[in-house]
């Protein structure tokens, strides 16, 4: 019993050795402690943050915009993907242009959609929903692209039409991949959107919140945002990571 | 090349294989025309014939790389034929309905359907009621003896009770013809007798003609009706042997002086053709 435990609370080594240097580092004066406040300062003031109400509209902001993007983005690149994938003379013809701009970072691309959408909301969605399409693209078409020959063939030796085929067989070998490139997605939509709030006038988010902090040196502010930032990726991540394992139940089980 | 001559029962009149109807015809089932097969230049079958009678077992055996496996292929068109004419009682493919079974049964199931689903899944499609689905599923698990749930997935059951399963969807649809690909291969030595069984269960029933490919002679031999045996690229038909060993073959069937014979004899056939 007592060696499970130790192996439950192996997780928290990590984050406990943080702690204690980024403690260490303030308290032997490393660091200023103009530029680092306490590890513990910042926890509560992250905790007063959330009673007081002041970080939901900010926090509510990023994770509408960064949805906004994502569903846009799914909707639009899962399809296309799948489409694409299912015939590879056309996925060949545009490969080079995906893979161009899923190389480009997507920041490099903020000045280009400022031009065409103004300093919006619209802008910062667009933005991000740009920058996760290519990669749920690209995976849902090799998600098509390499799906096991074997059961395309048992499902063409029962006879069944070619959309069953598409639809029974093709689309569901592929769900594992594609959810790879939505989770990716989503994580890339957040950075972009977390960018944009920052550099792209912006009233509110928490990119906003932390450039704002930093502006003024209100610096509590500052690394409690960046904390909460982080919170949130990880946090969305783990829905992500419990949806998947719940939906691809085979998921690296064949 | 050679024409195989069809095959008249030579084993006594009263084996319950003769007196099935669906068998007694001996009539051709399925019928390879001047079949011609290149790979990248390199020709496979040249001007290949072969009849096969109908509710036969016929076992394919031969040297590595000779093609047993791309010759069942193209019969149950997963692999296209250059030249040639492949018929099934004088009907196309399209209008015929097959059954395979693949060797790696851990990926020709289905994973995102559990077992029972995915042996209707074939019926489903064809357009049975979802009663009929029912009916026709329960049917094969009486014929199988299924004893686990069938509530599992896939990948929670053992490659043995996989197997089973895939070749329960394979004869689902209740095919005229089953093409079995090394099916024994992955499988213990239990979950082959078992098998075996079964299949020999399910060829006396229902009459479908089998076609195996084996790389292991033993395996060949024991469940045919005929060893169809192969010879090195281009490849030609080195012998049809037949074997007329009582149904149901059992496991002691191997020490059958019979057995032992055609095994034999389809040995050192095997044993020229490497030495040609």
């Amino acid at each position: 019993m007592r060696f499970k435990w130790t192996i439950r609370l192996l997780p928290l080594v990590g984050p406990v050795i943080l702690y204690i240097l980024w403690a260490t580092a303030v308290s032997a004066k490393w660091v200023s402690a103009a530029l680092l406040p306490s590890p513990l300062t910042t926890i509560v003031y992250t905790g007063h943050v959330f009673v007081s109400g002041a970080i939901w509209g900010d926090l509510w902001s990023t994770v509408q915009r960064t949805l906004y993007a994502f569903a846009c983005a799914s909707l639009v690149g899962v399809p296309l993907g799948v489409l694409l994938g299912s015939s590879p003379p056309i996925y060949k013809s545009v490969e080079f242009l995906i893979d161009f701009f899923r190389s480009t970072p997507s920041s490099a691309m903020i000045p280009l959609f400022m031009l065409i959408f103004g300093i919006t909301d619209i802008n910062k969605i667009a933005i991000a929903a740009f920058s996760a399409v290519l990669v749920i693209i690209f995976n849902s078409a090799y998600g098509v692209m390499n799906a096991k020959k074997t059961r395309v063939m048992a499902a063409k030796t029962m006879g069944v039409s070619r959309f069953h085929i598409f639809k029974d067989v093709l689309l569901m070998e592929s769900l594992l991949q594609t959810f790879i490139g939505l989770r990716t997605g989503i994580s890339l939509a957040l950075v972009i959107v977390i960018v944009a709030e920052m550099f792209i006038g912006s009233e509110s988010g928490l990119g906003h919140r932390i450039i704002d902090a930093q502006q003024v040196f209100n610096i509590k502010d500052m690394y409690s945002s960046i904390l909460i930032t982080g919170a949130l990726g990880y946090v969305m991540n783990l829905i992500f990571m419990f949806v998947e394992n719940r939906l691809i139940h085979w998921g690296g089980k064949v | 090349m050679s024409n195989i001559n069809i095959h008249a029962p030579t084993s006594s009149p009263t084996s319950s294989l003769a007196s099935n109807p669906l068998t007694s015809p001996r009539k051709t089932h399925v019928l390879i025309d001047n079949l011609n097969k290149s790979f990248s230049g390199l020709p496979l079958y040249i001007d290949f014939n072969l009849k096969i009678s109908r509710g036969d077992i016929v076992s394919i055996f031969g040297p590595n790389g000779c093609g047993k496996s791309t010759l069942i292929n193209m019969i149950a068109g997963l692999t296209e034929i250059d030249t040639g004419q492949i018929l099934f009682d004088g009907k196309t493919l399209t209008e015929t309905k097959i059954g395979y079974v693949f060797q790696n049964y851990r990926d020709a199931l289905f994973p995102w359907m559990n077992a029972w689903s995915n042996i209707a899944y074939p019926l489903k499609r064809s357009g049975m009621s979802a009663s009929q689905v029912k009916d026709r599923v329960e049917a094969l698990i009486d014929l199988f003896e299924i004893k686990f749930n069938l509530k599992q997935y896939p990948y929670e059951l053992s490659g043995g009770q996989q197997q089973t399963i895939s070749i329960m969807r394979a004869l689902a649809t209740d095919p005229e013809v089953l093409f079995l690909d090394e099916p024994f291969s992955a499988l213990d030595f239990e979950m082959t007798l078992f098998i075996r069984e079964k299949l020999q269960e399910a060829n006396l029933k229902t009459g479908v003609t089998m076609l195996i490919v084996s790389h292991d002679l033993e395996d060949a031999v024991f469940l045919a009706d005929k060893i169809l045996l192969l010879t090195r690229r281009p490849t030609r038909i080195a012998a049809m042997l037949d074997f007329d060993l009582e149904r149901p073959r059992k496991a002691e069937s191997v020490s059958d002086p019979k057995f032992i014979k055609v095994k034999a004899k389809a040995l050192e056939i095997f044993q020229n053709e490497m030495r040609a």
